[in-house]
């Protein structure tokens, strides 16, 4: 593993509560790791599992979902079915290769702030300790 | 001079050349219809026949099966250049198919699995002055279509003699097909499934069963029995054999073509109708589906975003 491996995360935060979490750590001045690419999605229900793997396939180091606490969600349930796709989807992934702590479902509400950074500097450090994500590794035979 | 045709397998279990022969009658209009110039498992034309003919001298080259080593690779290669038209036939050409499920080992896995307790070949085997060399065995195996150029594809395992037909009729017609077409209807399989009518409006369940575990009822959707039916995540086309055989749809139709991955959203599909909000009790209701790679990738793990099993 090279010193200098930076890991790169995609984020798909929902509007109405990670989102703004997010919105207000950067306006209270709280600093986190840069190592999150932040997708804006207006629910956690929006997020397609294709989403999570093509951004693996694409090179992601770790894939954060961060949603709405159960209960809050902006359209009642969006929360839950991300939820229930998330438990699968661990399973799946693990038969692909790729360790428990690159994939991470998180409830952030829009008061949370602190919990942003809490856990982007946890998820990162976690992902950083695993290094780089092999790229599917397809063997070219054309 | 009629139309030059080719069949050819590649890595298969031989179900896609039974589904020619499976035309019936019907083979012998197509016969009428087309010289068939090369077709192994059935004629005897060698690979230097093939070699001798003009590029571009076959109208269309029907191939089938995923590729695995190095010398499906050779043909593949060798029928394209030949061809004016290739033809992805069956769901291993056209996403990886069963073969594809080696993706989640590798060549050495495969092999210590295989021979076990036998004779493990060796590429190069040398017997009384005489040498055999054997191709080389990928550790993983792709859909057709990232090797060579290919411009239609057939889905199915096997694809049935309707779909066959249509798909004939398509290319032997006066207008073709935009490449790169699926020559199936693009829509869910329950729009042609018998048991359509009995699909809940909204689709909620308290558990999974497996198939040995119970006796479905003859008539009502499968999904709604609590049976793993990936028919709403699959093409339509085979006018739902398997449920009208009291088997829930394990997806070899492939997606439509709004899907990029058929297996994440096969996934996406069966788990948000699980009637729980609690983390725990998902999880125990998931435990009826032991291997979701192999439910959700049995077709198509080659072609899927991930493509294998991360290589150690």
């Amino acid at each position: 593993m090279p010193e200098t491996f930076e890991p790169k995360i995609v984020a798909f935060f929902c509007n109405w509560c990670t989102y703004l979490a997010a919105d207000l750590a950067g306006t209270s001045r709280i600093k986190y790791a840069p190592n999150t690419r932040v997708v804006r999605v207006m629910c956690s229900g929006r997020v397609d599992p294709q989403f999570i793997l093509d951004a693996f396939a694409k090179g992601a180091d770790g894939v954060l979902i961060g949603g709405c606490h159960p209960g809050d969600c902006h359209y009642q349930e969006g929360n839950y079915k991300m939820l229930r796709r998330f438990v699968l989807l661990k399973r799946l992934v693990k038969q692909m290769g790729i360790e428990d702590d690159r994939l991470r479902l998180e409830w952030i509400s829009a008061a949370e702030g602190e919990r942003v950074k809490t856990v982007i500097n946890d998820m990162v450090a976690k992902v950083r300790a695993l290094g780089p994500r092999a790229v599917a590794c397809q063997k070219e035979v054309a | 001079m009629k139309p030059k045709v080719a069949f050819y397998w590649c890595a298969s279990c031989g179900g896609c050349e039974e589904a020619v022969v499976d035309l019936d009658e019907k083979i012998l209009d197509v016969a009428n219809a087309v010289d068939i110039v090369f077709w192994p498992v059935a004629l005897d034309f060698k690979e230097h026949d093939v070699e001798a003919m003009p590029d571009g001298s076959i109208l269309a080259s029907f191939i089938n099966g995923a590729i695995r080593n190095s010398d499906q690779l050779k043909m593949a290669k060798l029928l394209r250049a030949k061809s004016q038209v290739v033809v992805a036939f069956g769901v291993c050409a056209q996403l990886g198919g069963i073969p594809g499920l080696a993706n989640l080992s590798d060549a050495k896995g495969v092999y210590a699995e295989v021979f076990k307790d036998g004779v493990t070949p060796e590429r190069l085997y040398k017997n009384n002055g005489h040498s055999l060399t054997l191709p080389e065995f990928y550790d993983t195996v792709v859909e057709l279509g990232r090797v060579i150029d290919v411009d239609y594809y057939v889905p199915g395992c096997p694809p049935t003699p309707k779909i066959i037909g249509a798909a004939l009729g398509a290319l032997l017609g006066s207008e073709l097909p935009p490449k790169g077409t699926v020559l199936a209807p693009d829509q869910a399989l329950c729009e042609e499934c018998p048991r359509k009518d009995t699909r809940p409006e909204k689709m909620l369940l308290k558990e999974f069963k497996r198939v040995h575990q119970v006796v479905a009822d003859q008539q009502t959707c499968l999904l709604a029995q609590g049976l793993a039916c990936l028919g709403p995540g699959t093409r339509a086309g085979c006018e739902a054999l398997c449920p009208r055989g009291n088997m829930p749809c394990t997806g070899c139709f492939g997606p439509t073509s709004r899907v990029r991955d058929y297996g994440a959203k096969a996934l996406s599909a069966l788990a948000s109708v699980i009637d729980s909000d609690d983390e725990a009790e998902i999880a125990r209701v998931l435990d009826a589906i032991p291997d979701p790679a192999g439910l959700f990738y049995r077709y198509s793990l080659p072609s899927s975003f991930l493509g294998r099993r991360r290589m150690e």
